[in-house]
């Protein structure tokens, strides 16, 4: 496993936003964790970049105990998080943002990121905020490549974007899985993202309700009910 | 028109000392939102440093100019380190606390920075020694020395190294990103802590050469040299709007001009005999006497007018823009 985290406990003041989930990403997978608002997911994801303080009687990526790391540590060893709302530096310019992405491994050529992103292409030298919503999560998407991740985790791309950005962001969501990197992907878009992933873990209120292959939550019955919008079936 | 133009000269000496000073009181800001009080005492410190330095070299018979630059490379490092250690033990453990915590606790590292001075040096003023003959030239009716000139050379080229640095580097990338953005930062695997620390460091290092030079243009340092020139170099940071590196130097300059040109005519203005309906009244008016309320000795109070009127008029300062973010 790349990741491997056993009885993951994230507390808020007392509240307990994650009680104690096992959760596993194999080298190659597209895992996604989907769930309400609210359930505990984007907790999960920084807990596991270590933005937050956390329990776990085992937190291991590439088979190295990650529970006592910096922050600033990880993305060194290829673990690399585009955080909920972007997150991009708005005030630095697009070429900065994506050398901000390069800083862990000493800097690097943002020409590759140009070629599969040619509109931050134009707009290199335009300060990140100007962008709108759709580039401005290509752009951290793009900045957290200049990373060369082995595990990219992504916290909701397609909040806030309009329904054929959504799909865009998708879309590229999926080529970087087929370049062979391993994603986890939180998204309340279940249906989006479980068509997309390999397998995925149903997250309620702090705990994972349901965990499977892709294909066997999309037919779940009460994944359909609550995440997919679709009528009970007589 | 003289008086104009050598208030000017005067200004613009002075306030890009201030520009240098109020950077470093403005790239704290940016980063971690602390004003960081204790930064005068910094440069307060450079001065002391460089000023026993350049006192116990002087009869030694070395050129002045060396004896001055072993000065400042004696204050740089101990600055830097002064800057570093304060944020280490006073600042970063106080990372997350309210911001009233690290606000309360920058005043006392000043007290103890001044007082820590006061014990090394005492309160004895030490003086320039005086080994650089300065020459002076005459521009349309007003001097300048050689002494301004290199002030204001050395000032424009600590602020074309700083915005270099941070515009162009990967230092200074990361710095802005920081500032932007910590935990963000941090994801990227910049080492916030260490981005903080260096941004100490820095402005320290340029609070050191600027406590040299304005102790050098005024001849004299002292403990107490801080509280003022600091308390000036923040209402600078102010008005050019705290946390933007271009406004502090726009405001350091600035500030060092409206200093000046009040000190110019300050005595003009409040010369009461020049009033016709008054002068009649004031004994000391007769034949063309002066009475002035006010005279040059008024000029430390021009920075704290500006400072006022900004924080009425446009806390955000000049350029600044992020009003009200972060109350």
């Amino acid at each position: 496993m790349l990741l491997d985290v056993k009885h993951l406990e994230v507390h808020y003041r007392g509240i307990a936003a994650v009680k104690g989930i096992d959760l596993a990403v194999a080298a190659g997978e597209l895992v996604c964790l989907i769930g309400a608002n609210g359930a505990g997911k984007t907790s999960t994801l920084k807990a596991i970049c270590r933005l937050i303080p956390s329990q776990a009687s085992a937190m291991a990526y590439a088979g190295r105990d990650i529970r006592r790391s910096a922050v600033h540590e990880l993305p060194r060893t290829g673990l690399v998080m585009v955080p909920e709302g972007r997150g991009i530096f708005a005030q630095l310019t697009v070429q900065e943002n994506l050398a901000m992405g390069a800083y862990a491994r000493g800097g690097g050529d943002p020409e590759s990121q140009y070629a599969a992103f040619p509109r931050l292409k134009e707009r290199r030298h335009q300060i990140a905020g100007t962008l709108s919503g759709g580039e401005q999560q290509m752009l951290a998407i793009a900045r957290a490549l200049m990373g060369e991740p082995k595990l990219l985790l992504l916290d909701e791309p397609s909040m806030g974007l309009a329904p054929m950005m959504v799909e865009k962001i998708f879309e590229i969501v999926r080529d970087i899985a087929a370049r062979g990197v391993t994603i986890l992907l939180v998204e309340q878009n279940a249906r989006l993202a479980l068509q997309a992933a390999s397998r995925g873990y149903v997250m309620e209120s702090g705990s994972i309700a349901l965990a499977g292959s892709a294909r066997e939550l999309l037919d779940d019955r009460r994944v359909k009910e609550a995440y997919l919008g679709e009528a009970r079936s007589a | 028109m003289d008086t104009f133009l050598q208030q000017v000269i005067n200004g613009l000496t002075a306030g890009s000392v201030y520009a240098v000073v109020a950077l470093g009181y403005t790239m704290v800001y940016g980063i971690i939102q602390l004003i960081n009080f204790a930064h005068g005492e910094v440069v307060m410190i450079g001065a002391m440093v460089a000023f026993t330095v350049i006192n116990a070299l002087a009869p030694a018979g070395l050129p002045p100019l060396a004896v001055v630059l072993i000065g400042t490379a004696c204050a740089v490092p101990v600055c830097m380190l002064v800057g570093y250690s304060m944020e280490r033990l006073a600042y970063r453990p106080l990372r997350g606390a309210p911001r009233l915590a690290p606000l309360i606790t920058a005043i006392g590292v000043s007290i103890i920075l001044q007082h820590l001075a006061l014990m090394i040096w005492s309160r004895n003023v030490l003086a320039f020694p005086q080994i650089i003959a300065s020459r002076t030239y005459f521009i349309a009716g007003a001097a300048i020395t050689t002494v301004q000139i290199a002030i204001l050379a050395i000032c424009v080229g600590l602020m074309g190294g700083l915005a270099l640095l941070v515009y162009r580097t990967r230092l200074g990338t990361a710095m802005r990103a920081t500032a932007q953005n910590p935990q963000v930062a941090g994801l990227m695997g910049i080492d916030v802590n260490r981005v903080i620390a260096a941004t100490f460091v820095i402005g320290a290092a340029l609070g050191a050469v600027a406590g040299v030079l304005f102790g050098t243009y005024y001849g004299l340092a002292q403990y107490t040299m801080g509280s003022v020139l600091g308390l000036k170099a923040f209402s600078a940071a102010v008005l050019g709007g705290i946390g933007n590196i271009p406004g502090a130097m726009l405001g350091g300059v600035l500030l060092g001009l409206v200093e000046a040109l009040g000190a110019g005519y300050i005595g003009d203005f409040t010369d009461l005999c020049q009033y016709g309906w008054l002068s009649g009244a004031i004994d000391a008016c007769e034949g063309g006497g002066q009475f002035i309320l006010a005279g040059s000795n008024y000029q430390d109070v021009f920075a704290f007018i500006v400072l006022i009127l900004v924080l009425v008029f446009r806390p955000s300062g000049l350029l600044g823009e992020r009003v009200g973010e972060r109350a």
